[in-house]
């Protein structure tokens, strides 16, 4: 049986990243937990070994079980049946599995019964569940909505809630409304305050993922009469006082495992969740931030699988007499596929890292005061996480797609038969660019990023960084590169035009995530030969993506934008 | 009620992943060769074990094994699973030992131990395939056996009921308390290591291990009991010298033959009754089935 984790040792070298020190200092208290709790590390080293230990326990989860019952659970999937949700024989025991290895509200503080585990370690628990089964890292990810209890409800309710979520309870996010999709301002449900100060919910709730969850976070219209997101509350919904009905489940073309529901509220009881009408303004735009990194993790857990198993067939498919991966054509597919999984992954875990410094500063700031020097590097790391958030889950989820993508192509007339796991992770992969905010919106999202020089001065700062002799030629084409985006964010950014503006985003926005990523691979050379090989591949990859961008940015007449849009 | 369980388990070469040099040129078991894992079926019986605590609370599930010090491992791996304590039982003159001595000895240890109301153990390991322990260890202790276990199905009023899996079907038997279960690889697996146990658990040492670590880490071990693993020799279990080991072991191995199987014959059947009925006929007449 495979070991997930144990088997791909990238995530050692993620997990050991130097920032690492400053996160397990800060995230323990300098280990005030020790005397407390018996499972508390006393150091440094400490920490560092339970994570390793606890991921090698998902790695053998994974490996066995969850990656075992993945196509059992595609075939089977969950049902309704009156108005609750029957998850798949498989699901069931994953679910279970998890528990018992006792892998439920892994972030969360040890006095609610969580592992106070940083960010990072969870994500990469998140990559490797995603490897195994995509649609069941749905289901086990949503545990990252503690987080948003954490941070926002009360003590109590967090006492309550919290300890059930890192007993095993399952969660979900209760936003999608049929007309409320992307534009979520447009949410509906209503929420009616009753005498003894607790709510009734009514209304439906559209492609809610795990819609029949033991606890929920919905987000609902608090305020009679408003139509924007200032109306909109977040409540906490527990299953145990009914209320909320599954009227039916999609029909979907991935992720089959994961029961997407549609929910019926009437008269469901509810607690208000922090304060009056910042549910979507405050909560929610945190707990999306949230999702989009577990959305990035997942993607790379489907690029992983979908690399493996082309890799797998290309060395065991002969065809004119040998293997086909000894074809060049085969080969370099292969190349560039490890080169966008493993940018990707290094995105992913630089990502996290910048989230978990300014979250564990957010915390120790419900402490004590922080330091102005702290409040400084909260705010700068907050930043960062902000920038690079849309970017890994924008560019990894597109990635993880190509890679599908060529993992069938790499099979042949094989990989469109129903035999091979690689049909199955096509589909999985297809929603990672959607849910969440699609591409587009992290687009959005990420644009400011270039606008306002965020991702140059990051870029700056790697620049900065001394390399290896070997290493110093993609460093020099960097630098070029980065010379070829700064011309072409000023020039957008010289006319201003919004629809020429929002047009050329997009090629900003991949000449920043190439040039940040192509970096990432840089230093993961430099600190591991074992990297070069992509790092040279995917500098390779990312130049011609940036000089395209660059030549097609220089040519544009900005006149030519009324073609576009007269569609 | 709250029971006292003892699980008997064994760390063997991983014979499921036999190289070439598995084997020595006298025929004995290369053990560098092979990783020394948790005996498959003993991880079966564990499970078996953990759920009778989790029906039962207050219940501890205590393992007991025999072999060389570095067996503590599979000691901390099902207290990373679940169970709360256990006992090495290692000592220079147990070495050596075919299934009666080793009965032996387990079976003084488990005196030892005193107090116990059911004793669980893997049907057999994988590196000698004999199933002969636990039921000697039975018979040593004078209490009743049940082998071929699939499931307990019932445990109380001092007795319990057990689901045998057997060659030809199943059989549901009933034994009073205390008594000896051999678990067969074919029950529930065995749950996964616990995140939070194996974090409070991992500096779980035996004296001898404790030994090795620095002194900070001795003093850790100290301050919390439940870290201390149990190591019994020889003498803390009063064995009787001329019972264990190799003079307490009357099996003498003559000679270990690596052997391949290869087909001589092969015959190629219709596809209708009579070919088929025919060659079951024959199968039985010379006793290759049947």
């Amino acid at each position: 049986m495979a070991n997930f984790y144990t088997d791909n040792p990238d995530l050692k070298h993620h997990l050991n990243h130097p920032l690492m020190r400053k996160i397990v200092e800060l995230k323990e208290r300098n280990f005030a937990d020790a005397d407390k709790y018996d499972y508390a590390p006393y150091d440094f080293d400490d920490a560092m070994d339970s994570y390793d230990r606890v991921l090698e326990i998902v790695g053998d989860i994974c490996g066995g079980v969850i990656a075992d019952n993945a196509e059992s659970v595609d075939h089977q999937g969950p049902r309704v049946e009156n108005g609750r949700v029957i998850y798949a024989d498989g699901t069931k025991e994953n679910l279970d599995v998890c528990r018992k290895a006792g892998l439920m509200g892994m972030s969360m503080p040890r006095r609610f019964g969580g592992l106070n585990f940083p960010i990072t370690p969870y994500i990469m628990a998140a990559d490797i569940v995603s490897r195994a089964d995509t649609g069941f890292e749905n289901l086990w990810g949503l545990q990252d909505c503690a987080e948003t209890i954490y941070e926002f409800a009360n003590e109590d309710q967090k006492k309550r809630y919290i300890s059930r979520v890192c007993k095993g309870e399952t969660m979900s996010m209760d936003l999608t409304e049929p007309d409320a999709g992307s534009d979520l301002q447009s949410v509906m449900l209503k929420a009616t305050e009753q005498p003894d100060g607790t709510w009734r919910l009514n209304g439906v709730k559209r492609f809610i993922t795990n819609g029949d969850s033991d606890i929920h976070l919905v987000l609902a219209r608090s305020e009679d009469g408003t139509k924007d997101g200032r109306g909109l509350s977040m409540f906490i919904y527990d299953k145990n006082d009914g209320g909320v009905t599954v009227r039916r489940i999609e029909n979907k073309m991935g992720i089959k495992g994961s029961p997407t529901c549609e929910l019926v509220f009437k008269n469901a009881k509810a607690e208000l969740c922090g304060n009056r009408r910042l549910g979507l303004i405050k909560y929610v735009m945190a707990l999306m931030n949230g999702a989009r990194l577990g959305i990035a993790a997942q993607s790379v857990g489907v690029s992983e699988i979908a690399y493996r198993e082309a890799l797998a067939y290309a060395k065991d498919r002969k065809q004119f007499g040998k293997a086909i991966i000894e074809f060049p054509a085969v080969a370099e597919m292969l190349s560039v596929m490890k080169a966008k999984l493993d940018a990707s992954r290094s995105l992913l875990y630089e990502t996290s890292r910048f989230v978990d410094i300014y979250k564990i500063y957010d915390d120790i700031a419900k402490e004590r005061p922080l330091s102005p020097e702290e409040r400084k590097e909260a705010k700068f790391y907050s930043k960062l996480a902000d920038a690079l958030t849309p970017l890994v889950k924008g560019m990894g989820s597109e990635y993880c797609n190509q890679n599908a993508y060529d993992c069938i192509q790499i099979h042949g007339g094989s990989g469109f038969m129903k035999d091979y796991a690689c049909e199955r992770i096509y589909r999985d992969a297809r929603i990672t660019s959607i849910y969440e905010g699609t591409t587009q919106l992290q687009v959005v999202a990420a644009i400011r990023h270039v606008t306002t020089g965020t991702y140059l001065s990051l870029i700056r700062q790697y620049e900065a960084q001394e390399v290896r002799p070997e290493l110093a030629g993609i460093k020099a084409r960097l630098v070029e590169m980065t010379k070829l985006y700064e011309n072409a964010v000023e020039k957008v950014t010289s006319v201003k035009e919004s629809d020429y503006n929002d047009l050329m985003a997009r090629r900003l926005v991949e000449m920043a995530g190439n040039i940040i990523m192509s970096y990432l691979l840089l230093m993961d050379a430099n600190r591991n030969e074992s990297f070069t090989r992509s790092a040279t591949i995917y500098n390779n990859l990312a130049e011609a993506e940036v000089t395209k961008h660059a030549d097609f940015i220089a040519k544009f007449n900005p006149e030519e934008v009324a073609l576009y849009m007269n569609v | 009620m709250s029971l006292n369980i003892i699980v008997l388990a064994k760390q063997v070469p991983d014979t499921r992943n036999v190289g070439k040099d598995a084997m020595k040129e006298d025929g004995t078991i290369n053990r560098a060769a092979l990783p020394a894992i948790f005996n498959p079926e003993d991880l079966n019986a564990l499970e078996q074990a953990l759920r009778i605590k989790d029906a039962n609370p207050g219940s501890t599930v205590t393992l007991l094994t025999m072999g060389l010090p570095r067996a503590a491992e599979i000691i901390r791996e099902a207290i990373f699973r679940g169970a709360d304590s256990g006992i090495v039982l290692t000592d220079r003159v147990l070495g050596g030992a075919d299934t009666l001595a080793t009965s032996y000895s387990l079976a003084q240890a488990v005196k030892k131990i005193g107090k116990y109301d059911i004793i669980l153990g893997g049907r057999q390991a994988i590196d000698g395939d004999t199933a002969q322990v636990g039921p000697q260890i039975a018979e040593k202790l004078g209490i009743p056996q049940v082998t071929y276990a699939e499931k307990i199905l019932a445990l109380k009023d001092g007795h319990v009921t057990v689901k045998r899996r057997l060659e030809s079907g199943v059989e549901t038997v009933k034994a009073p308390l205390p008594c000896v279960v051999t678990v067969n690889g074919s029950a529930a697996e065995c749950r996964p290591r616990n995140a939070m146990r194996v974090q409070k658990y991992k500096l779980a040492v035996t004296p001898s291990e404790k030994e090795k670590l620095s002194d900070e880490l001795k003093a850790r071990v100290d301050a919390r009991p439940y870290l201390q693993l149990n190591e019994w020799g020889a003498a803390t279990v009063n064995a009787d010298p001329e019972q264990i080991g190799l003079p307490g072991s009357p099996t003498k191995v003559k000679n270990i033959v690596n052997v391949v199987f290869t087909a001589k014959e092969s015959m190629r059947l219709g596809d209708n009754d009579e070919e088929i009925e025919n060659l079951v006929k024959e199968l039985l007449a010379n006793h290759t089935i049947g």
